[in-house]
């Protein structure tokens, strides 16, 4: 008897509130073509102007007039309400959203969006709700919001409802899910929706809720299945139906099946991401090292050099941090570039033919390079600004969101990797430096300034670092031991992928960064560093020459 | 100066000039500093004061650590860039033998388990910690614990030829390994803080002035032990063939000798004396952590051998002492511009003093010498006997 009435009230209710939207939108056509918008607005200033009184039944005519009226002001004026943030101004009685700061009150007109500006409490006239009206208020908001124009005000709503799932949502929902045109957002408050159905006493409900909520990728979904499914002390299912459990189980099967799924692919992008900035790193290093045989220790801080030009350019156009990336990519290069070049014709053309020297005095340099840095930008770490467009993350669905930064990275890392590529295979330049590599004085005897390609080379793969210093700045915080953090990481790249081979050098980045990530779990971070430095050790006793070793008369030289 | 020694048996001594000079000099030291310590009153100005007695034994110290290096480097063209971890792992060692001495005096009062322990909620003592009570044992553990990792990581390297710059790439990732590997505070060796708050050292405590000059003088005679064996080895026909395989690798191994041998020999003797080295270096400054593993810390041993002149012995140990106190002066009076001064040490070293100041100092000798030979060379026409040179190839 109880179920039928609660349906019957439950039907009402439905009915009443499908047949609102299409009033109020009566009402706007009935406005639009008859006498002019002013009209309107004046109603709604009226209703908001009307809140202010001492009766609470008053109030809640206003607040459902408000809801109702389609008005884009209106969730602005129910929220502060909801929240006890509306107050009415004593001497003019504008109704105005008030900020506690300190003891005075910083109020802004809640119609015309002016701020006012601070007040004392004794001015103001706090606008009062009860229990019902909170009620009714927390309702009329998510039937706003799940109506909102703004994408991701809709779905924000459905998530709400989706953590605190409330039976009164449903009316609300259902006629949010008919008018709702993105499928992402619909598939949440369809999952909403199930989820609310589940808790139903009615049988049918709670199977329709179920098979809606089947094996949606949310993460709510499993608990909702897991409550469907909760067993009482003797271990028999609280639910007396077998089939909804049949499905539940079905549904968190399949839900467990493809959480797996995107878990595997979440922790391949993570790795991939990961190799990516390892692959940046080290792709300057396998230049400098697997093409000149150079061994660069000072290679870390051509990256802090570039993170510290990032770091500039923001400094120095503060107003268009979103394009400073696009500067800081190519002044990094200049400015870790030049570097390189200085210590090249400074330093390293002495040395070539004793690598353990070159090792040794480009070390010197890199410390040379920290106190540098420290001194001129003191020893703090520096925070550089992520631009708008790199924050936040793509979700996928439910169960995968993937954050900007780093997919950027990854393509970032790709571009620069077939850049490379193209330089050294389809250029002049390209070509003088193969050819200085493979037989510096064949190649001097045929014209080519072997010097210079030395430098410009080496120039490269130092711009190259400092490019990777710019991407690196989008990922930590930036200050002098930057540098010393990457350099052994790129140098294990480098020997695992295999010298003088600018593909080893992706294979070791990519398997390296996944590697990584997919010990993690199992280990702790620190430890899978551990084991794979580890590995690395014992994996070069077997190919001292790493992975995709050079072949024949260089492997020696 | 490697010329194979005949005759009385301290031959291999007596012909190493500037060897004799320097065991001559640390002979004195570590008869003088405690002494001068000790006997003479603290109002007279010859008195030595206790801190600097303590930073004497620290450098005596980095020099038996640059020692080890030095008969790897100079003798056998093996740079690594990791003995910090052999130098760590041998002050780990002592370490844990000085924690166990501290019994319940440590802050929590526990006599059964070190402070950190105690804090972490450990209830029992992890096996690797038995034993350490003994004295004897701790310094067994001290050369086996390095020994026996420097056999591992030599006996696969070796066997599998990684040489050169491949073969110190990967003995920095070992001490890096290790490094993170010591920062856990799972492993049972106090995590980032190490093993501190140490009392006593076989009964005698720590904080008096005399076990400081005891360590001091320890430091001392080990160091002139260790320079003899060191260089009794490389003036052996032994030392002969390290100094062959540094120099041409393949034309040894050629020749019929198991070049993997001799080196895997020669780098756990090495890493054997540089865990002596912390060992003795722990209980004079009072800690051991983490840090001691850096990869930083592991290069600088590495320019202290260069700047005093790499495949000498006594260079090595000269280049600890020189570049540790112009350390220890310039982080005190200018620490803005010591890692400047360090960077520029490798650079100029590296370019301009390849054979360091030893080298520096015998090729002046030589060349006055060879002045004097040309102005004799008119009556006698005789070879000159110069000194030769050790090679700065690798």
């Amino acid at each position: 008897m109880r179920w039928l009435l609660l349906l019957l009230t439950k039907g009402f209710l439905c009915v009443w509130l499908a047949a609102l939207p299409m009033l109020s939108q009566a009402e706007d056509a009935d406005s639009n073509e008859g006498d002019s918008a002013a009209e309107e607005v004046f109603n709604f200033d009226e209703a908001v102007k009307g809140l202010d009184t001492k009766s609470y039944k008053v109030k809640g005519k206003k607040i459902q007039g408000i809801a109702l009226s389609g008005h884009e002001k209106a969730l602005d004026v129910l929220m502060p309400l909801s929240e006890g943030n509306l107050f009415a101004v004593k001497e003019t009685g504008v109704i105005v959203e008030g900020i506690k700061e300190d003891s005075l009150y910083t109020v802004t007109d809640i119609l015309s969006g002016e701020k006012i500006g601070q007040l004392k409490k004794k001015a103001l006239r706090k606008i009062r709700i009860n229990n019902k009206l909170r009620r009714q208020l927390r309702g009329l908001m998510a039937m706003l919001e799940l109506t909102h124009p703004d994408d991701a005000v809709r779905l924000a709503a459905a998530d709400n409802i989706i953590k605190s799932p409330t039976e009164s949502m449903l009316p609300f929902l259902a006629q949010a899910i008919e008018k709702e045109e993105v499928s992402a957002i619909k598939d949440s408050m369809i999952i909403a929706q199930g989820i609310i159905w589940t808790t139903s006493d009615v049988t049918e409900t709670r199977f329709k809720g179920v098979e809606a909520i089947g094996a949606h990728p949310h993460q709510a979904v499993k608990g909702a299945l897991l409550r469907v499914l909760q067993k009482d002390e003797e271990g028999n299912y609280l639910e007396p139906n077998a089939y909804i459990i049949e499905a539940a189980e079905k549904g968190l099967l399949e839900y467990e099946r493809q959480e797996n799924v995107y878990k595997l692919i979440e922790n391949l992008f993570f790795g991939l991401s990961a190799g990516s900035v390892l692959l940046l790193a080290a792709v300057g290093l396998a230049i400098t090292f697997g093409v000149m045989g150079v061994i660069n220790m000072a290679h870390g801080e051509m990256i802090m050099l570039g993170a510290y030009t990032t770091f500039v350019v923001q400094q120095l156009m503060p107003n268009s941090i979103e394009y400073s990336l696009f500067v800081a990519i190519p002044a990094a290069f200049i400015v870790s570039g030049l570097f390189g070049i200085a210590i090249e014709r400074g330093v390293i053309r002495y040395l070539y033919g004793r690598p353990l020297e070159t090792l040794l005095a480009t070390f010197g340099i890199s410390l040379i390079l920290q106190q540098l840095v420290r001194s001129i930008f003191s020893p703090l770490n520096r925070a550089v600004i992520t631009p708008e467009w790199m924050s936040g993350s793509w979700h996928v669905n439910g169960m995968l969101s993937l954050t900007y930064n780093r997919i950027y990275i990854v393509i970032f890392s790709v571009m620069v990797f077939v850049g490379l590529i193209l330089l050294l295979k389809r250029t002049h330049f390209g070509l003088q430096m193969r050819a200085v590599t493979l037989n510096r004085p064949m190649a001097s005897s045929m014209g080519i300034r072997t010097g210079w390609v030395d430098a410009l080379t080496f120039g490269l793969g130092s711009g190259i670092a400092g490019i990777a210093g710019v991407a690196i700045s989008q990922l930590t915080n930036v200050g002098p031991n930057l540098g010393q953090s990457y350099i052994i990481d790129s140098f294990m790249v480098v020997v695992f992928g295999g010298v003088g081979n600018l593909f080893g050098t992706l294979f070791g980045a990519m398997s390296l960064g996944i590697i990584n990530k997919f010990a993690e779990p199992w280990t702790g971070a620190v430890l899978a560093k551990i084991l794979i430095l580890v590995a690395i050790i014992l994996f070069i006793q077997r190919r001292p020459r790493g992975m995709f070793a050079l072949k024949g008369r260089f492997v020696e030289a | 100066m490697t010329s194979i020694p005949k005759g009385p048996m301290l031959k291999f001594l007596t012909e190493d000039a500037g060897g004799k000079r320097l065991l001559i000099a640390l002979a004195v030291l570590t008869v003088a500093v405690p002494f001068f310590n000790l006997a003479v009153p603290e109002s007279s100005a010859f008195h030595v004061s206790t801190y600097t007695v303590a930073l004497l034994g620290k450098y005596l110290c980095y020099g038996l650590l640059a020692l080890a290096v030095d008969l790897i480097w100079g003798y056998c063209g093996i740079l690594s860039l990791g003995h910090g971890a052999f130098f760590a792992l041998g002050g780990y060692a002592m370490g844990m033998y000085l924690m166990r001495q501290i019994g319940d005096r440590g802050v929590y009062g526990n006599p059964l388990l070190p402070d950190f322990m105690v804090f972490l909620n450990w209830t029992e003592l992890p096996w690797y910690w038995y034993g350490f009570d003994s004295f004897l044992f701790a310094m067994v553990m001290v050369a086996l614990v390095p020994g026996l990792l420097a056999f591992l990581f030599g006996y696969l390297a070796f066997r599998s030829r990684v040489t050169g710059v491949y073969l110190s790439i990967i003995t920095q990732a070992l001490t890096y390994a290790l490094m993170l590997a010591f920062f856990q505070n799972d492993m049972g060796f106090g995590g980032n803080n190490g093993l501190t708050d140490f009392k006593d050292i076989l009964g005698f405590s720590l904080q008096e002035d005399s076990t400081k000059v005891a360590l001091f003088a320890a430091s001392g005679v080990v160091l002139i032990l260790s320079y003899i064996l060191c260089r009794y080895i490389v003036a052996s026909k032994y030392g002969r063939i390290l100094v062959a395989v540094r120099d041409a690798e393949s034309r040894t191994r050629f020749m019929g000798y198991r070049v993997e041998h001799y080196k895997l020999f020669v780098f756990m003797l090495s890493a054997v004396l540089a865990g002596i080295a912390g060992a003795l270096y722990v209980p004079q400054v009072g800690i051991i952590n983490p840090g001691e593993f850096a990869p930083l810390y592991s290069i600088e041993i590495i320019i202290w051998v260069a700047v005093g002149g790499r495949g000498f012995l006594y260079g090595a140990v000269i280049g600890a002492l020189v570049v540790n106190y112009a350390k220890t002066y310039f982080t005190a009076a200018f620490p803005e511009i010591w890692l400047f001064m360090l960077g520029g040490l490798f650079v100029l070293t590296t370019l301009f003093l390849p054979r360091g100041i030893v080298g520096l100092a015998s090729d002046i000798k030589e060349k006055m010498l060879a002045k004097k030979v040309q102005k004799q060379a008119d009556v006698k026409d005789e070879p000159v006997d110069t000194l030769p040179k050790a090679s700065t190839e690798v």
